[in-house]
């Protein structure tokens, strides 16, 4: 489906949001302001957001350790985002969740997950739950290259293709497990030839091309919409950081040639120029929610720094419902 | 303590027909109530413990899953986070090892990652335990591990009427629960469960029979095991106390500590091999709680350090009466 101009400013929106949100993050981390573990999405925005803007605001949303992304495009609230990655007590899960497990229940995004491929059955229950409510609400999973060489991933697409659950399975391929090339782990070139081995239609789309992304969910969410069950997305895309963090480990997995080329095709760049050519978004537009989105997220980083750490009493509560024993 | 809000009577029944019966109640009650799993559907479980479930309330609430362990727990938790409450069955409790990415990684810790915002109401079902000749893999105990993840409850009933009581309570249950059911006590425990609705609150030890000469600790099956030891004893003039523990977490420490205190001599019987078993905690609570109401060391029944045994030797596996009455009279004999 051709997006309107409105869908357009919106695309643009989320994956700048997300752009400025995960760099003041990669900043902040370089500092020693963040404990743990930080994977930025930075690279791979076009993604998140054409899938979230063809979302509906009741579809669910399960993702990965590389999950801010997911969260910003569902409309994540930058402040409470930014203090759970510092671990402080107002961030989304009382900085007890992390980066890695960051979700906002009320946006129908159910969480980032530590575990590469633990997202994946989650959408597939969500899937489960909204066949049996009988509603049209459609769950969407976000993984990666990787997480299709995990057991749990091959039983979840595989359940969710047997029941024709509604769910929308999309894999961001950015060609790196952690630190090791895609082609080494995997004797296919391309993710989606999976898709033929569960029954689903599968596509291939370019990560790089928001717009690209956006038709194909619109496709596939409607499909699951009609009852027609899962689609197989595959998005080529290209994460510009390390695995964690910006320059951490410092290690020599990829060529600079390499990533400079994929930075050439940078979604947003790439997109700020298209339609300012078509003359669908002046420059002076783009320009504004720039400076717009970059006033929201100093002030998310604020708010990360001036929120308390939380009480130490903390670390009992919630194992269970209430505390027995 | 049985709380039974609803005591207009009993119905004999076997634990398999309790069980049964209590899903069919459960998902009278709730909507929310999903039941899915390995042959569960159709057919009604290997062990029937589902049969009818199908008939009564469609295909879409009773579900047959592809054999895979982990997204039968992984698409439950799923499930959970969608308001849903899923009763999902493990065929053998043995085959929880291919799910305990989901169980240890996902279910267990759902709420505590996310602050409480959301909760895994989730039911494992899974049968377990020796003594009915299935081989190793369907036949093991390995509560001990599951008790060793913060965030899951578990249950492991002795009698049909606990079986009712505490499967309702664990599928009214916010938090994630393990439901262990003795494979062995399917057909042949068989007591009286209470009618109507019938509930067991987690964490209350049960006392099977009254004694103040040593109390022998028990869960699941070898609280059957330690109720004819028990009655052999009787015959001899020596008064053992039967604790049955019901859920293992939480654990109902006052109850333990009080039989120690009241007997000073215990027995603890455990199915699972005896290295970091439930019974090394028991012990150890009992040093934290009771240790100078001690009069002999604590002694453990169990089964051996080694994997489950197939065939006839599960029977020198799985603790049996006579191993239970040796570790009684050793434990008696021993000066205070």
């Amino acid at each position: 489906m051709e997006p309107t101009v409105d869908i357009l400013k919106d695309l643009h929106y989320r994956m700048l949001r997300i752009r400025l949100f995960e760099e003041a993050a990669g900043r902040l981390f370089e500092g020693n302001k963040m404990p743990g573990f930080l994977h930025l999405y930075v690279g791979q925005e076009a993604v998140a957001a054409g899938v979230c803007v063809a979302m509906r605001d009741d579809d669910q949303v399960s993702s990965t350790h590389r999950g801010h992304g997911h969260l910003v495009a569902k409309g994540g609230d930058l402040n409470k985002m930014m203090a759970e990655l510092m671990g402080k007590a107002d961030g989304y899960c009382n900085g007890k969740g992390g980066s890695m497990h960051i979700c906002d229940l009320d946006l129908n995004m159910l969480g980032a997950n530590g575990i590469v491929g633990g997202g994946t059955p989650i959408a597939v229950g969500a899937g489960f739950a909204n066949k049996y409510k009988g509603n049209d609400t459609v769950s969407v999973a976000f993984f990666g290259d990787g997480s299709t060489n995990i057991g749990a991933f091959h039983e979840a697409i595989n359940m969710a293709a047997a029941l024709r659950l509604p769910v929308l399975f999309v894999c961001e391929n950015n060609e790196y497990g952690e630190y090791t090339r895609r082609d080494k782990v995997m004797a296919i070139n391309d993710v989606v030839d999976r898709a033929a081995g569960y029954g689903i239609p599968g596509v291939i789309v370019d990560g790089m091309d928001a717009v690209a992304v956006y038709e194909a969910a619109v496709e596939g969410l409607a499909r699951a919409r009609r009852g027609e069950g899962p689609t197989f997305i595959e998005a080529k895309t290209y994460r510009y950081y390390n695995h964690h963090g910006v320059q951490t480990l410092g290690m020599k997995y990829r060529t600079d040639e390499e990533v400079d080329a994929w930075k050439a095709k940078d979604c947003i760049e790439g997109f700020e120029r298209r339609v300012t050519e078509a003359g669908l978004i002046s420059a002076d537009e783009l320009a504004a929610v720039r400076v717009e989105l970059e006033a929201e997220v100093e002030a998310a980083v604020e708010f990360g720094e001036n929120s308390p750490l939380p009480e130490v009493s903390t670390l009992l509560t919630d194992v269970y419902t209430e505390v027995s024993r | 303590m049985t709380a039974a809000a609803d005591p207009v009577g009993a119905t004999p029944m076997n634990m398999l027909s309790a069980i049964n019966h209590t899903l069919h109640r459960e998902m009278a009650r709730d909507d929310r109530v999903i039941v899915f799993g390995e042959d569960v559907a159709k057919s009604g479980g290997v062990f029937r413990a589902t049969d009818g479930l199908q008939a009564e309330f469609g295909a879409t609430r009773v579900v047959d899953m592809p054999l895979a362990e982990g997204v039968i727990i992984g698409s439950a938790v799923g499930l959970a986070a969608s308001g849903m409450v899923p009763v999902p069955e493990i065929q053998f409790l043995g085959f929880a090892y291919q799910a305990f990415h989901q169980i240890a990684g996902q279910l267990a810790r759902l709420r505590y990652r996310t602050d409480g915002r959301l909760n895994a109401a989730v039911t494992v079902r899974a049968p377990f335990g020796g003594g009915v000749r299935t081989p190793e893999l369907h036949s093991e105990a390995i509560e001990s591990q599951l008790a060793n993840i913060p965030g899951l409850k578990i249950a492991m009933p002795a009698s049909a009427a606990d079986a009712k009581g505490l499967l309702a309570t664990a599928i009214r249950d916010p938090d994630p629960v393990m439901f262990l059911e003795p494979l062995r006590g399917y057909r042949a425990v068989s007591d009286p469960v209470p009618d109507g609705d019938h509930l067991v609150p987690f964490g209350e030890a049960r006392t099977v029979s009254e004694g103040d000469d040593l109390v022998i600790i028990a869960w699941s099956y070898m609280v059957e095991i330690a109720r004819q030891a028990a009655d052999r004893l009787r015959t001899e003039g020596v008064s053992v106390q039967v604790l049955d523990l019901r859920t293992i977490v939480p654990l109902d420490v006052e109850a333990i500590a009080a039989a120690v205190e009241r007997c000073g001599r215990v027995v603890v019987v455990q199915e699972a091999p005896e290295t970091c078993g439930f019974a090394s905690e028991v012990i150890a609570t009992i040093n934290d709680e009771a240790f100078y109401s001690l009069e002999a060391p604590v002694a453990r029944v169990s089964g051996y350090d080694h994997p489950y045994p197939v065939g006839m030797l599960e029977d020198d596996y799985v603790p049996s009466v006579e191993r239970v009455l040796a570790a009684v009279r050793r434990t008696l004999e021993m000066a205070p």
